[in-house]
């Protein structure tokens, strides 16, 4: 039986253009859609995988406003049981001060008779995009930590996970319980929610935690969105007259064989 | 002050993104020390030498045989005490190895960074972030600054001067601990899957605009047709299935820096644009001609990828037979 538990962020779904806040500090999402990362959505997904294979249970938790129950609703109504909110801003974080208030609440459990055998997180929030906040969570809970794998099973107590190698390949990990391991999208596809399961989500009432330090911040001092260069392109042509200058084109780059 | 490069390396050599991390390192303007962990391959430190490193510290032995971040952190921290910056490219492995250096040496990490300058004690640096859409200015404090390179940030070219790297072994103590995360084994990729995606000449790359998963005939056919080309796809192919997930470009797939870059039925949302942008050359084909990917291209065609790159195709028949 492993219990599983499984971290996400509330992000702000882009599409085309974003603007900023009036400060610079943040993303003026007052217009967006929320999602989580899709790195995160194969988290969840191996979380309740994990968790039905053993017979144990996956637990949920997000650091945010109260707005980010959305995104936690979402993942109990794909097969997660329990979820935990930290009640915090999450844009006045940064990554050690999120990883902080995971461990504490992941300590809190354990003495309170709760164990998360194995943690999943996202390798990377889509928005801060900053790579670190499951390996300072493995430090802070000295467990052993891999990341960005694409899938995760336990076989006889171990974890067993395979990611992509520099090569092409592939490799795999085996760590002994409990661990933390951070996933990337692409080897696993996300279930969708059935109408019971998100019924019976609407039901779960959502365990709440504070974190119990002042956060240190991530150190940004802005945001900046890019000038958009003024565009250069040359035309070759409309439909497939414009065959012969595209290949007069490749020619001239030297790309034919 | 030096700055420290964890380098990366295959059969031949350092791998492009560590050159690419070199070069930027040298951009500081401090002496540059390169970290190489494991067997490295011949004339490693010779090209080391000529991307500027003065020194080649290498950490050597059974610990790191099979790959383990933690035993590597090991090492980098181990060589870490004289350097007031430490960097590796952003690969998995470079943000793996500097996040665990990061908690063993209690510093702020500053991921896929862009660009860098002292000030004062600190370095100040810009990152991307948004998935590329935008950027995080951000200082980094402390007696030592990580952080990893965003592929492609800067071009790799070595130093005006190469120079003469003296070779310090290093003496890495590892914990039991730190090979609990060995890999263990290993597995060869699918004959077919695109290693060669980020090696290829010429990149045509599949947008929404294939229209389905038998949409792709004309596009593997026009890449056997031109010289070392791979098919990439946008991040929407992949999430309906149409084609696998190793062929994808942008921010959470490969980042490619082809000569050539065939933007087919491609909107040039910013998650793809990230991964493709320093292409030397961009080739868009696209039914809207106010498609970002087309204002942004080098070169447009406008109209049906379904009509336009067969009729591509029949011309390359054409003038290879002719």
């Amino acid at each position: 039986m492993t219990n599983v538990l499984v971290c996400i962020k509330r992000v702000p779904d882009l599409g085309g253009e974003i603007s900023l806040t009036a400060d610079g500090r943040s993303v003026d999402d007052s217009g967006l859609g929320h999602t989580i990362s899709a790195h995160e959505e194969a988290a969840v997904e191996l979380a309740i995988t994990v968790a039905k294979d053993t017979g144990g249970e996956a637990t949920v938790l997000t650091l945010g406003s109260d707005d980010a129950v959305e995104q936690l609703r979402n993942a109990l109504a794909l097969g997660c049981t329990a979820a935990i909110r930290i009640d915090a801003d999450a844009s006045a974080q940064g990554p050690a001060d999120v990883a902080r208030a995971i461990a504490d609440v992941v300590r809190e459990r354990e003495a309170g008779g709760t164990t998360y055998d194995l943690v999943l997180l996202g390798s990377d929030a889509s928005d801060t995009g900053d790579f670190q906040v499951g390996i300072r969570l493995a430090y802070a809970l000295d467990r052993p930590v891999v990341t960005a794998v694409s899938t995760v099973s336990v076989q006889d107590g171990t974890v067993v996970a395979r990611g992509a190698a520099p090569d092409g390949g592939s490799e795999v990990y085996e760590l002994p319980m409990p661990a933390v391991v951070t996933v990337m999208e692409g080897g696993v596809e996300p279930r969708y929610p059935s109408i019971p399961g998100r019924m019976k989500a609407k039901k779960v009432a959502i365990e709440e935690a504070a974190p119990g330090f002042g956060a240190a911040g991530s150190g940004r001092l802005r945001l900046r969105l890019p000038e958009p260069a003024p565009s250069q392109v040359t035309i070759l042509g409309e439909g497939p007259q414009a065959a012969a200058a595209v290949v007069d084109l490749f020619e001239k780059l030297g790309v034919t064989r | 002050m030096t700055t420290l490069v964890l380098v990366e390396t295959d059969e031949s050599g350092a791998v492009e993104v560590s050159r690419e991390t070199l070069t930027f390192a040298r951009g500081l303007g401090d002496e540059v020390h390169a970290i190489v962990v494991g067997d490295g391959p011949a004339g490693l430190v010779e090209q080391l030498g000529a991307y500027g490193a003065t020194v080649v510290l290498h950490a050597d032995g059974d610990a790191f045989t099979a790959y383990s971040a933690a035993a590597w952190a090991a090492a980098v921290v181990s060589a870490a005490g004289d350097h007031s910056v430490v960097m590796a490219a952003g690969t998995p492995r470079g943000m793996e190895v500097v996040a665990h250096v990061a908690c063993r040496l209690d510093a702020t990490m500053a991921a896929n960074v862009v660009s860098a300058e002292r000030d004062g004690d600190g370095l100040l640096v810009a990152r991307q972030v948004l998935g590329g859409s935008a950027m995080e200015d951000m200082r980094l404090d402390g007696s030592v600054a990580l952080l990893t390179v965003a592929g492609h940030a800067v071009e790799a070219k070595p130093a005006d001067a190469a120079a003469t790297p003296e070779v310090r072994p290093l003496d890495v103590a590892v914990s039991d601990a730190d090979l609990r995360t060995r890999v263990v084994r290993t597995e060869a990729g699918e004959p077919d899957e695109s290693g060669q995606l980020t090696s290829a000449r010429v990149v045509v790359g599949a947008g929404r605009g294939a229209g389905s998963a038998d949409g792709f005939k004309d596009l593997l056919e026009l890449t056997d047709l031109l010289d070392n080309a791979s098919l990439g796809v946008s991040r929407v192919v992949t999430s309906l299935g149409w084609r696998p997930h190793h062929e994808q470009v942008g921010q959470t797939g490969s980042r490619v820096s082809p000569d050539l870059y065939v933007a087919c039925g491609i909107s040039g949302a910013i998650q793809h644009w990230t991964g493709m942008s320093s292409s030397k050359t961009i080739l868009a084909i696209n039914t809207d001609p106010d498609a970002p990917m087309v204002t942004k291209a080098h070169y447009a065609v406008i109209g049906d990828l379904h009509e336009i790159v067969p009729a591509i195709n029949e011309e390359l028949r054409r003038r290879a037979n002719g």
